[in-house]
């Protein structure tokens, strides 16, 4: 990775230095517009074929007093040449637009990074709501970064002036002008962004017309002589591909569509139930948008109805889904165990957040795999599966689907925070590779008579609509004879029915492919083994080291459960096994308790994700 | 709902199932369970297009013993299991069963939403002030100083009116009957005839837990002078016409009057109007104190647009002229094309 430091010392200003990935942190108060301006700048980079992964980093509180610390909004972006899996673990590039922001950011920019600061926000009542006796623009302070400051309120001021804007309004519109400078620095086109104000405020020419006008101060600010000596460009080449249509795409996005395409896969209508929790209502929203798809969506009037209402759709005959983080999720467990003693197919999704209790609403976390996995009363297994990447949650989310159909169980899909809210490209898929599944209901009265808790090859019981002649019946979640399903509490009954709901979801291993090994060898000196949004930060440290020359794969498990009939083989043909994860060590558990493998943990729970550079320490050390 | 034409007639039998009935012997249930049986042949329905959805409690197991599509769910959640099943397929005929405890506690949040939304469905409430199922501790309609496991000196809370709390919530149709009361069939077939969410308390004896606790009203001798059995369009006598509910126009609260030869309206009592809330409230609050009776049958039903026919109408409203391509919604947004020589097209 180029550092844009020495670009500083070296280039000339009318030169371009070509870099091959740079990351760069857009930092401000919660009303300054940080996420757009990074979304706009993702999209620019996806318009310029780069490969890039984002984070954005928002605070919990809606509107947190102005200027203060807890009151910053980050969007961080890794764009490159090659193939990007990580936000960046440090940025090169912080645009800070109050001392607040500079504060809270700064401490992680890499060391010659590039600080572009809105002086014009370094007032002595925001110096002292961050926290500063003394301006750190003045001081000295930030003398092993490079340091560009103007007063980007000012100009935003001057360049909107035209459209007789109220200051408040006229200054929204900084964001914009910080874009144009960033469009400039990175010699993107800026004719994207204009047709997206455009269309943006379709119903208000002025307020698109004054948003324009900053974009293009900034940009033109960064071309005049006023910086030209500071700030290099730079030009980062499309990553090489596989060509195709693109799209960029959040978690959330993807597990929407990932959904749709899995009822549309089952030929099934969805009901989604849901209820409203961060950062989990993004998916609610998009499915809300989606009616002609034969999705119906109900804001329940709690976490329990949102479930519970998702079941009883499930067995009037539609696909019942529900969605929630980990706190919601707690509460639908009751309701959970029900789907489960009923053999209603359910698809359950958890974008996860940092806990316990409230804990971290806006921050990421991978804590909730015990609860996923184990958080039930009963013996109430329940497959689980979790997605790596925002484009991976598509492909869970039809999984999900899948197995919730064929074997008429809840499923579990795990995302979270950072899944949920970061942005990646995506090859749009071709939907017409995708092996549909369609849900064949019971509607005829079969040979040797109906039983309701009759069983197929993979031990699914049938489905039955309400409103079907013939097969009237009741369920519910008292312990029901095999087959009849009439109420039994016999204690061979309850043996044997226990046993049968156990073997059924032992038996989904049978549907899903082998464990495969994302890099290196199966079998070997060191196994890295994760799941979820590591992906990325694993994926990398992992080839760093064997560029390096260390003997070490990297295993990222989809299935948590059941896990593939081949892990424990493959887990065993390592010598050693560490296993990063945002919690405590929690797959760890798992796979020790699964295999008898001395799985050691690699743990962060900070609320970030890892970086790279944390886990190519754990490597060195596992194989120092 | 249904279409009455194309429904084979039934009869109570065919409403019942081959399962052992487990409720004690002597409880309310028995009565209800045979008061609905009775009713469905008269409703025009299939029983396969019916579904009974429970909580958890002594009247929940109600769903195992109607030859009828039935879900026994979880404590509490009853009325939240029958909003999907009904919006999944709005064809269904929905009834609701469940108790004092299930819909007014453990489950109050689901009840309140449920009338609110007014979802079509029947939901029949057998209020026995006090929780059987679990032998027996008080409940959140046990009035103040009911002993019980859970309370041996005496409850001090005092209790909730399902019916009032029905009101609050929004219900546009709210009746009480009495289990074992020969009006409770024509209560039931008006909830059904109801379009919207209806809401119905049934007094229900628990012979084991707090038996006749309802008998200052339900008993015969007690029956005359402290039941008031509404009929819309009546004049509100009780007590064999003796007595009359009137209005104290002063005071604004209903007051009795004596009825002399049967001149109701000279002693000023009220007709029965189902579409009046105010008089409604009122009814509601009646306890059977100073001479008043209880009031019984439809006291309110005032339908309003159901809440599935309106999310069915917005899913057919706004996807009119839209196809449901998938791959072109994977397409959407601002997308960019990779040739094969790695240029982007924007
Ligand atoms: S405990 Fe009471 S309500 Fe329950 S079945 Fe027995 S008598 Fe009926």
């Amino acid at each position: 990775m180029a550092s844009v430091a020495q670009t500083l010392e070296s280039g000339s200003s009318a030169a371009i230095q070509n870099d091959e990935s740079i990351v760069v942190r857009f930092a401000g108060d919660s009303g300054d517009g940080m996420q757009l301006t990074g979304g706009q700048f993702t999209l620019s980079s996806a318009l310029s074929g780069n490969d890039f992964a984002t984070f954005p980093d928002f605070p919990a509180e809606i509107r947190a007093p102005q200027g203060t610390t807890f009151g910053v909004s980050a969007f961080q972006i890794n764009f490159g040449s090659g193939a990007i899996d990580t936000p960046g673990d440090a940025p090169d590039v912080l645009v800070a637009m109050n001392p607040a922001a500079l504060k809270t950011n700064v401490g992680n920019l890499k060391p010659g990074g590039l600080i572009i600061a809105d002086e014009g926000e370094f007032t002595a009542r925001n110096l002292t709501k961050a926290g500063y006796t003394v301006n750190p623009l003045d001081d000295g302070s930030l003398n092993k970064w490079q340091l560009v400051k103007f007063n980007i309120s000012q100009l935003t001021l001057d360049a909107v002036k035209p459209f007789g804007l109220g200051n408040k309004e006229a200054l929204r519109c900084k964001n914009m002008w910080t874009l144009g400078l960033a469009l400039w620095m990175f010699d993107r086109d800026r004719q994207p962004m204009i047709d997206w104000l455009n269309g943006k405020f379709k119903k208000n020419q002025v307020l698109a017309d004054a948003n324009i006008a900053a974009l293009n101060a900034g940009h033109a600010y960064g071309e005049t002589i006023e910086i030209g000596g500071q700030v290099k460009r730079h030009h980062v080449n499309p990553a090489p591909v596989a060509p195709g249509l693109y799209r960029t795409i959040t978690g959330a996005e993807a597990v929407a569509y990932g959904l749709v395409a899995g009822t549309q896969l089952a030929s099934m209508p969805m009901f989604f139930g849901g209820y409203p929790i961060t950062p989990a209502s993004s998916i609610l929203h998009y499915l809300s948008a989606l009616k002609e798809y034969g999705i119906t969506t109900f804001q329940a009037e709690d976490e329990i109805a949102a479930i519970a209402s998702a079941i009883g759709a499930s067995y009037a005959g539609q696909l019942g889904v529900t969605s929630s983080s980990g706190p919601g999720i707690a509460l639908k467990g009751e309701a959970i165990g029900l789907a489960i003693m009923t053999e209603l197919p359910l698809v359950i999704v958890n974008s996860q957040r940092g806990g316990p209790s409230t804990g971290l609403p806006t921050k990421t976390e991978q804590s909730d795999l015990y609860q996923a996995v184990y958080g039930r009363n009963g013996d109430a297994p329940m497959p689980v599966i979790a997605a790596r990447s925002p484009s991976d949650a598509f492909d869970c989310a039809i999984e999900a689907v899948r197995i919730a159909v064929q074997y008429m169980t809840p499923v579990m899909l795990l995302t979270d925070g950072y899944i949920g809210n970061a942005a990646e490209p995506w090859a749009v898929p071709d939907m017409s590779t995708y092996k549909p599944f369609p849900v064949k209901f019971l509607d005829t009265v079969p040979e040797g008579g109906f039983k309701p808790f009759s069983r197929d090859e993979k031990l699914a019981r049938p489905w039955v609509k309400p409103g079907t002649p013939g097969l009237i019946h009741r369920i519910g979640g008292i312990e029901k004879q095999i087959d009849t399903g009439h109420i039994d509490y016999s204690p061979a009954n309850h043996q044997a029915m226990t046993d049968i709901r156990k073997a059924k979801v032992d038996g989904i291993a049978n549907s899903i492919p082998d464990q495969d090994v994302c890099i290196g060898a199966a079998g070997g000196k060191l196994a890295v083994v994760g799941w979820g949004s590591t992906y990325g930060a694993i994926h990398q440290a992992v080839s760093r080291a064997r560029a390096k020359g260390l003997d070490v794969s990297h295993i990222h498990i989809r299935h948590i459960w059941p896990m593939p009939k081949n892990m424990g083989e493959l887990l065993h043909s390592y010598d050693k096994v560490i296993v990063p994860e945002m919690n405590t060590g929690q797959l760890k558990t798992v796979l020790r308790d699964q295999y008898l493998v001395d799985a050691k943990p690699v743990n962060k729970v900070s609320g970030q994700p890892f970086t790279i550079a944390e886990l190519e320490v754990a490597i060195e050390e596992s194989l120092a | 709902m249904n279409d009455m034409t194309t429904i084979a007639k039934t009869t109570p039998k065919d409403w019942e199932t081959d399962q052992e009935v487990r409720w004690c012997p002597g409880c309310g249930d028995y009565a209800i369970l045979k008061a609905v049986q009775r009713t469905m042949p008269e409703l025009g329905v299939s029983p396969e297009k019916t579904v009974f959805v429970s909580g958890i409690g002594c009247s929940s197991r109600f769903p195992y013993y109607m030859e009828t599509y039935g879900f026994h769910t979880i404590h509490g959640r009853a009325c939240a299991v029958a909003t999907g099943v009904k919006l999944a397929n709005p064809e269904l005929d929905v009834w609701i069963i469940t108790g004092d405890g299930d819909a007014l506690s453990i489950g109050g949040n689901h009840t309140m939403h449920l009338l609110r939304r007014n979802l079509n469905c029947q939901l029949l409430l057998f209020n026995n002030e006090i929780y059987g199922l679990t032998k027996g501790q008080y409940s959140p309609t046990s009035q103040v100083g009911t002993k019980s496991p859970s309370t041996p000196f005496g409850s001090v809370d005092r209790p909730a009116t399902p019916c009032a709390f029905a009101m609050g919530a929004g219900a546009r149709f709210i009746a009480r009957a009495i289990d074992t009361n020969k009006n409770l069939p024509t209560v039931l077939k008006a909830a059904h005839a109801h379009q919207g969410a209806a809401f119905v308390e049934i007094f229900q004896n628990c012979i084991v837990y707090n038996d006749d606790v309802f008998a200052p009203f339900t008993e015969k001798a007690n029956a005359g002078p402290h039941q008031l059995w509404l009929e819309n369009g009546k004049p509100m006598l009780f007590d064999g016409g003796k007595k009359g509910i009137a209005l104290d126009r002063k005071e604004l609260h209903l007051k009795t009057v004596d009825v002399v030869d049967g001149d109701w309206e000279a002693a000023g009592v009220i007709v029965h109007d189902v579409k009046n809330r105010s008089v409604a409230h009122m009814l509601i609050d009646l306890r059977l104190v100073d001479g008043f009776p209880i009031a019984l049958g439809v006291i309110f039903d005032d339908p309003r647009p159901t809440y599935d026919s309106a999310v069915i109408a917005q899913n057919i409203e706004v996807s009119k002229g839209k196809t449901p391509d998938l791959q072109s919604l994977l397409a959407k947004g601002q997308t960019w094309t990779v040739e094969k020589d790695n240029t982007v097209f924007g």
